[in-house]
């Protein structure tokens, strides 16, 4: 095994393509380690990013966001303007793991860890948000959704590194919101999730949605049906009760000792509906 | 397994060692350094036993490479005391029995430093959310979260 600490991003991917065995990025190491631990992964190679100039910040452009790869989680929640544009996503960022883990943890890495339940992924989605990813072949962009594939497999080549995360930039009115259940009142990992993204007009009738569901199918769901119950209204009872509806027939979950088929179905349209609320009420403030 | 050379700051003095590429933090500061007082409970950072700050963020030295601390500052909690005079919460500790078996404990007491540091007044519910990422099975947390309470109130007037 060997431990390196690029200093750029070309170096990283470089080492990363070349190497002949497995190789793992290091960025937060809260899922790393533990599958060193547990004897799931041994890498041949261990490839530190967090030395790569500028992966440890949030840079704000004219575009909106770039939060770096190896930003930590505690980082995104002391950004006051990150807060502001995109409070959904952060608050799923500070709801991985303790104190401790949010000291390291990353979105990248919540990401790239392909977990059903990762926390930040549908708040990620439901933003529209993009993945920059650098790699032998150049830069290119995708769609957060398409990075993870099923449970811990993600779409990335061999050598390819995901830089940062993009969020775009906030119009006026817009609002975005994340909830999960849990058994426990924290420390714990999503039995079902939802994150919902709102943009209204100036009468407060919804101009543009994305609601997306966590830990009701393999990959996180963007509901694109559900989007549809919201636009072009006021968030009224019949608006909630579609959306609520149609997130709970978007599932396809499965039965594990954290929750049944059905109450993760129903959940999901409840939270969709009270993450939609929070969104909407945040959207109508700005 | 080559060894990497690391050359970091523990408690304010400058350490150099040697470890291999998978191994800990946490093993590095007990079995290299004979720094035991961060405990390995679970290894897997759920437990708070081996907390750290690292560069002025509390993290689980289980989660940490060895490697990783190059260049870096590391505060453990051989650095609390100063001499034979106690820092306030290890005070408190005492005096409030805010510890049985005591293997929890040198996290409990890093995890609130790096609360107090951060949030010198923190209400109840702040200090049992700032602590709720390290686990003791014996105190049932009141004498801890009393302890904290009591350092607090005492660093404040300090």
């Amino acid at each position: 095994m060997r431990y390196i600490r690029p200093l750029s991003m070309e170096d990283a991917v470089g080492q990363l393509a070349g190497s002949p065995g497995t190789a793992a990025i290091l960025a937060g190491g809260s899922d790393l380690l533990v599958r060193m631990k547990g004897g799931f992964v041994e890498p041949d190679l261990i490839v530190d990013i967090k030395a790569i100039d500028g992966l440890a910040e949030i840079r704000q452009t004219a575009e909106g966001f770039s939060i770096g790869a190896a930003v930590s989680c505690a980082l995104m929640g002391e950004s006051a303007a990150l807060k502001r544009e995109w409070p959904g996503v952060v608050e799923a960022a500070k709801l991985i793991g303790s104190k401790q883990v949010q000291g390291r943890c990353t979105i990248v890495g919540n990401l790239c860890n392909a977990s059903p339940a990762a926390d930040s992924v549908p708040a990620l989605v439901a933003a529209g948000a993009r993945a920059l990813i650098v790699g032998p072949g150049g830069r290119r962009t995708v769609a957060v959704e398409a990075v993870p594939t099923g449970p811990g497999k993600t779409s990335l080549a061999k050598g390819e590194i995901i830089e940062a995360i993009l969020l775009d930039r906030r119009g006026p009115h817009s609002g975005d919101a994340y909830l999960r259940f849990i058994p426990r009142t924290e420390m714990d990992i999503a039995v079902v999730s939802a994150g919902v993204n709102l943009t209204l007009d100036e009468q407060g009738v919804v101009k543009s949605a994305r609601v997306a569901l966590g830990a009701v199918a393999p990959t996180v769901l963007l509901v694109e049906e559900a989007a549809e119950a919201l636009i072009g209204r006021k968030l009224d009872e019949a608006a909630l009760e579609r959306l609520a509806k149609v997130c709970s027939g978007a599932c396809r979950p499965i039965d594990d000792k954290r929750g049944t088929v059905e109450f993760r179905r129903k959940v999901a349209g409840v939270l969709a509906r009270r993450a939609a609320t929070t969104a909407y009420a945040r959207a109508g403030d700005k | 397994m080559a060894g990497v050379a690391v050359s970091t700051t523990i408690n304010g003095d400058n350490v150099e060692y040697l470890c291999q590429p998978d191994e800990t933090l946490l093993d590095v500061l007990r079995d290299r350094l004979g720094l035991t007082g961060a405990k390995e409970g679970c290894g897997t950072g759920d437990c708070g036993a081996c907390s750290i700050i690292l560069d002025d963020r509390l993290v689980c030295s289980c989660l940490v490479l060895g490697a990783e601390a190059e260049g870096r500052r590391v505060e453990t909690i051989e650095g609390m005391a100063h001499g034979d005079r106690l820092h306030p919460l290890q005070q408190k500790f005492l005096e409030h029995a805010a510890l049985q078996c005591g293997v929890c404990t040198p996290g409990f007491l890093i995890a609130a430093k790096d609360l107090l540091a951060k949030n010198p007044d923190p209400t109840e519910e702040e200090i049992r959310f700032g602590l709720a990422g390290n686990l003791c099975r014996c105190t049932g947390y009141d004498k801890i979260v009393r302890a904290v309470q009591d350092a607090a109130s005492v660093m404040k007037g300090a």
